[in-house]
């Protein structure tokens, strides 16, 4: 039994998303001429554009369903990773490292490893990053079919190969610029097709005083019980959520994933890739009032017997990531169905398109042209791209189906990121800002803070340390682990690369000129308007952000 | 054909038409609905939402095709 029908009308309205999209990738295709076109949407971008792409790069459908369970389960916890977990990161690669990034002129992050130290490191960090993007893709490709076959009925086949074929035409035709152009229609769709259910739940409880005064007191709030790990439900402390989340892993992923970082890479000036961020930061402040509010009505319902609104139970275990599903099923009728399931399909394909179009980057310039072929022309290498972008999603789809026979996979996922982001970060920072940091100092710190991710997580799973060694705490949830682990794993890398830093020869300052803090021009317009500034928009939206961690403390 | 016709068009221009559609099949369907009701109610019906958000849709998208409509991307 399915838990949405769908009726013609819903079909037509995905039909004209999967029609959409691919006439895009077709309409596309005549304006993508060179690599630059490719793999960087020709640097045309306003800061609006890649802004939204930006944000939705991010805003997979993924975490849209896990996200609005996950409120369910922990409460308002949950909007830290909106808030505390991404603006402060936000704003500090478009204000700090962007004009570093954008100004070196680089295709991928890996290249400004190579810039910076040298290509040792950054082969290392394409291949990890390669494997992880490919690896996570496969993963999504699974929860996509997973989610579609749960909630439809449909069948795995089916979903997974239309999809990924689907996205294998439009970003083979067109590259970055077709994945960003159907990023940017996601997000209009994701808006237009969940921000409703927030909207008629809001309707159906009375209002949203009223929708957080039915849920438990410690479920409705961000910091007032991260004292003690004991008295929140995803049992972790303030600490945790600083240090780990709010500083590691937050700035680990949006400063230095080239998933999101490529989005700001296309826009068409420093002034444009600067605003990139700052502009999506807004955005993301706005996405808990789909995914936390949604959350937050289904525990109101859950809890309310008279309301008749229960999650899917899987082998008598709560499905948390049923929450939005039902309330599409409770709230909308044939059309708005339609809208709601095509908004989570565009999020899943827009997901997987980032995913392949960076893959496909750091293959092709990184790894490829690094390694294997170095005198490839321009036309190869936007050949080498379309040829990696087809292997991408077919090592996705056998992922996929990996995935499908090893479904406990699915809990590694916030795993890998703090495996490869978490190191990446201490390179990064004390390579932008710290000029005598060395190659040698940057590799070994790599290699050694991955490694050392990886062990931390392995001894944890098989129980060779207890978990208390690592939270700093007798109680934690896997998530509270992430978190911390992430932590530490960024400190070893960060000490690392000191150390040897010390002991080895550094880069002479003539080579890194524009790629470090104190060699590189000062980029805050001077003589330009306050408001037409980075910096004044980013000061606004750290003021919202304060504002509303105050206002749900 | 002339040199402007070749140029791009901007993504809001393709979100525009997005949206338009959307939103006319959204509201007819709700408007149909409105006539027939269906057997099976969801909660909220009475507020018809198919109507008015398939109907913000449809101005939202139109406001987005017009402003645009002339446009390109240099």
């Amino acid at each position: 039994m399915t838990t949405i029908e769908l009726t013609f009308i819903d079909w037509l309205i995905i039909a004209i998303y999967f029609a959409f999209v691919i006439s895009v990738g077709f309409y596309l295709k005549k304006y993508t001429k060179s690599e630059n076109d490719f793999f960087l949407a020709g640097r045309k971008n306003s800061s609006w554009v890649a802004g939204l792409a930006f944000l939705s790069a991010n805003l997979g459908a993924l975490e849209l369903l896990g996200m609005t369970g996950n409120t369910f389960k922990y409460g308002m916890y949950v909007a830290h990773f909106y808030w505390v977990g991404a603006i402060p990161a936000m704003l500090f690669l478009g204000i700090y490292m962007m004009p570093f990034y954008y100004s070196s002129r680089v295709k991928s992050v890996p290249g400004y490893l190579k810039l910076r130290f040298d290509e040792k490191t950054r082969v290392l960090n394409g291949i990890a990053f390669a494997v992880m993007t490919l690896l996570v893709s496969g993963i999504n490709l699974y929860a996509m079919a997973l989610v579609l076959h749960t909630f439809l009925g449909w069948q795995w086949d089916v979903s997974m190969w239309a999809s990924a074929t689907t996205v294998a035409v439009y970003v083979t035709l067109s590259g970055l610029m077709s994945a960003i152009f159907t990023e940017i229609m996601q997000f209009f769709l994701i808006w237009f097709g969940l921000f409703l259910v927030s909207v008629l739940g809001i309707i159906e409880i009375g209002s949203l005083d009223e929708v957080f005064r039915r849920i438990p007191p410690a479920y409705g709030t961000l910091w007032s019980t991260s004292a003690d790990p004991s008295q929140n439900g995803m049992m972790v402390s303030w600490a945790g959520i600083a240090l780990g989340l709010g500083f590691v892993l937050s700035f680990g992923y949006w400063t230095t994933d080239f998933l999101v970082v490529q989005r700001a890479f296309s826009a068409k000036d420093l002034r444009s890739a600067r605003m990139t961020p700052v502009l999506a930061s807004f955005f993301k402040m706005a996405v808990p009032f789909i995914v936390i509010v949604a959350g937050l009505i289904a525990l109101v319902l859950a809890n309310d017997p008279k309301s008749g609104f229960a999650l899917l139970q899987d082998g008598g275990q709560v499905n948390y990531d049923s929450a939005l599903p039902m309330l599409i099923a409770r709230y909308y009728p044939s059309g708005l169905i339609g809208l709601g399931v095509t908004a989570l399909l565009a999020g899943f394909m827009a997901g997987q398109a980032g995913n392949i179009s960076a893959f496909n980057t750091v293959w092709t310039y990184d790894i490829y042209q690094s390694v294997i072929n170095k005198k490839a022309s321009g036309t190869h290498l936007l050949w080498m791209g379309r040829v990696a972008t087809i292997a991408g999603i077919l090592i996705s789809i056998v992922t996929a189906y990996w995935a499908k026979s090893f479904p406990s996979i699915m809990d590694y996922m916030q795993a890998i990121f703090s495996w490869v982001n978490a190191p990446l970060f201490a390179t990064m920072l004390l390579g932008m800002f710290v000029r005598w940091i060395t190659p040698n100092g940057a590799f070994w710190g790599l290699v050694v803070g991955m490694f050392s991710s990886v062990a931390m997580f392995l001894a944890v799973k098989f129980n060779w340390i207890d978990p208390s060694i690592i939270t700093l705490s007798s109680v934690s949830s896997d998530m509270a682990a992430n978190f911390w682990r992430a932590w530490w794993a960024w400190l070893i890398c960060f000490a690392v690369t000191i150390i040897v830093s010390l002991l080895t020869v550094k880069k002479p300052d003539e080579e890194l000129a524009g790629l470090v803090k104190g060699l590189t021009p000062e980029t805050a317009g001077t003589g330009t308007h306050v408001y037409s500034k980075p910096e004044f928009y980013a000061i606004l939206s750290l003021i919202v952000f304060v504002i509303l961690n105050i206002y749900f403390w | 054909m002339s040199h402007e016709e070749k140029k791009m068009k901007p993504i809001w221009y393709l979100v525009g038409w997005m949206l338009l559609i959307n939103g006319v099949l959204i509201f007819a369907s709700g408007i149909y609905y409105f006539f027939n009701p269906s057997h099976y109610r969801t909660v909220l019906a009475e507020l018809h939402p198919s109507i008015w958000w398939g109907a913000m849709m449809l101005v939202v998208g139109g406001i987005m095709l017009i402003a645009s409509r002339k446009a390109t991307v240099d």
